[in-house]
């Protein structure tokens, strides 16, 4: 009884982290895109990424996120105004102009596609960052 | 053990699934039209003697609209674009028509250090270019921190002039030390020389220029018609917004007391009160994230003559904030759902307007 409810307490607060000890480029990137979504993103996104409904799009299980990478890159890089559908919901805001470095762009970028339940082990590095164009 | 543990489980799943909303009901007794369109982050405006508009953008582009047209003003200040930083609010002097002085504040990276901090600059318009451009406040130390610029100018009956900066993402640093900038109220003759009577002015090492301080993240100021009083208002974290009457000297306690908490959901104070602190006129739980604050003082919408109102960027409205003996007795919802309210302001008409996100500057109206 109790092994299961420990077990049960882990996966609510676990992830599965074999993908990042096998990598520890992404894990470095991971821990200081921590760092930039404190500081840029939180206030909106939240910690959860969850955001809020109608205001500010999710990041977590965001089918946006997760099938618009070059697009989500871009928003990051460059911000974003105009409709997008998120989940099926319609978002009509405007995220400014961030004026992070491309460094810091991809370290949010993959902290943030491998933070709650999101995962993804295809690594985004500078030089992709750098190739998006506005 | 096993029972601690199964008490903790309905604990995380509530916080896991609380989502805040707020309950201020929607007003729908009122129109509006679109008067300027297509703007992205309108973060200032004013009207000018000739009732066109001066608009800021946050990405640092200044915006002459006058009979629906747009011209860019030349001779912008560079703007430090990161985070919550740009090209912020605007005023003119209260004898703009006098001796032509605007003025407007601005991420600046001007000074010692990578990053940026707030700067207070004034100039004149000529020729849709700004001109004899003069800063009379840049706060240091810059920092790449994103958050928490500020900002918001607002001239007092006397003509002195009071503008806000935030903390710059360093909580337990600035906003409780007066001797470093940020998470302030800072105060200002017209030239930005320093009034001999701020409250810290014979304080060693202090800023001088500081008014009050214990202050997160003031982005609405404005004073009060009837009492003469400059009013702000402040972002909390998660919850903990505040509206604070400006007094001299006084301290409004971030972040020793607060009622918010930490965006992750933790704590970071037990105190919401303390003596020596100012209790705010009013807070927001959870907050609306509020930005732009204007009073109605004409007579253009029956029934709302002397209503406080507060834009909220979070929940996409203008909160109409009814006040009774100095208190927030009411709130409702005004332009429901238009999009992320930055800026308001009473226009010389009397008519209130509203700058949102992502749709330009609208003209609220009395429903016909």
């Amino acid at each position: 009884m109790l092994n299961t409810i420990l077990l049960l307490l882990l996966s609510l607060f676990c992830c599965d982290e074999t993908e990042t000890k096998q990598n520890p480029e992404l894990k470095k990137s991971i821990e200081r895109g921590a760092i930039v979504y404190e500081d840029f993103c939180m206030q909106c996104h939240l910690p959860d990424g969850k955001g809020v409904p109608k205001a500010f799009p999710p990041l977590d299980n965001s089918d946006y996120l997760k099938n618009k990478r070059q697009e989500s890159i871009k928003a990051i890089k460059y911000g974003m105004s105009g409709k997008i559908t998120v989940n099926g919901e319609i978002y009509n805001a405007a995220m400014a102009p961030l004026g992070l470095t491309n460094e810091e762009v991809a370290d949010v970028m993959n902290y943030i596609t491998n933070s709650w339940s999101n995962k993804n082990t295809k690594i985004i590095t500078v030089q992709e960052v750098s190739k998006i164009q506005p | 053990m096993i029972s601690k543990l199964l008490y903790l489980i309905p604990f995380i799943f509530f916080s896991l699934n609380s989502c805040a909303q707020d309950k201020n009901p929607v007003n729908t007794n009122h129109d509006y039209e679109v008067v300027v369109p297509d703007l992205s982050i309108p973060w200032g405006f004013v009207f000018l003697p000739d009732k066109s508009m001066l608009i800021n953008e946050k990405e640092g582009k200044m915006i002459h609209f006058k009979d629906g047209k747009k011209i860019n003003i030349e001779g912008v200040p560079e703007i430090y674009n990161r985070g919550q930083g740009g090209l912020l609010d605007i005023a003119l002097h209260p004898k703009y028509e006098e001796n032509g002085w605007l003025y407007i504040t601005y991420a600046s990276s001007e000074g010692e250090g990578e990053g940026g901090h707030t700067a207070l600059m004034r100039a004149k318009l000529k020729d849709n270019k700004l001109v004899e451009k003069q800063v009379l406040y840049k706060a240091t130390p810059n920092t790449t921190k994103g958050q928490h610029f500020g900002s918001r100018i607002v001239f007092d009956n006397d003509g002195y002039l009071y503008f806000t900066i935030g903390e710059r993402g360093e909580r337990d640093v600035n906003p409780q030390d007066i001797t470093r900038d940020g998470g302030k109220v800072y105060r200002l003759n017209d030239d930005g020389t320093i009034p001999s009577d701020n409250p810290f002015y014979n304080v060693p090492n202090a800023k001088k220029a500081i008014y009050t301080y214990g202050n997160r993240n003031p982005q609405g100021m404005a004073l009060n018609p009837t009492t003469g009083e400059v009013w702000t208002h402040e972002h909390g974290p998660r919850g903990g917004d505040e509206i604070n009457i400006v007094k001299k000297g006084a301290n409004y306690g971030w972040p020793v007391i607060s009622y918010g908490i930490n965006y992750s959901g933790t704590k970071f104070t037990d105190k919401t009160a303390q003596e020596g602190m100012e209790q705010p006129l009013h807070y927001w739980v959870p907050s609306i994230a509020p930005s732009g604050m204007a009073f109605i003082s004409s007579d253009k919408y029956p029934g709302w003559k002397g209503d406080l109102l507060v834009g909220s960027l979070k929940f996409e409205y203008v909160d109409k904030c009814v006040l009774k003996d100095g208190k927030v007795v009411k709130e409702e919802r005004l332009l429901d759902g238009l999009g992320r309210v930055r800026t308001i302001n009473e226009g010389p008409d009397g008519y209130i307007y509203v700058g949102i996100e992502n749709l330009g500057i609208v003209k609220l109206l009395p429903k016909k």
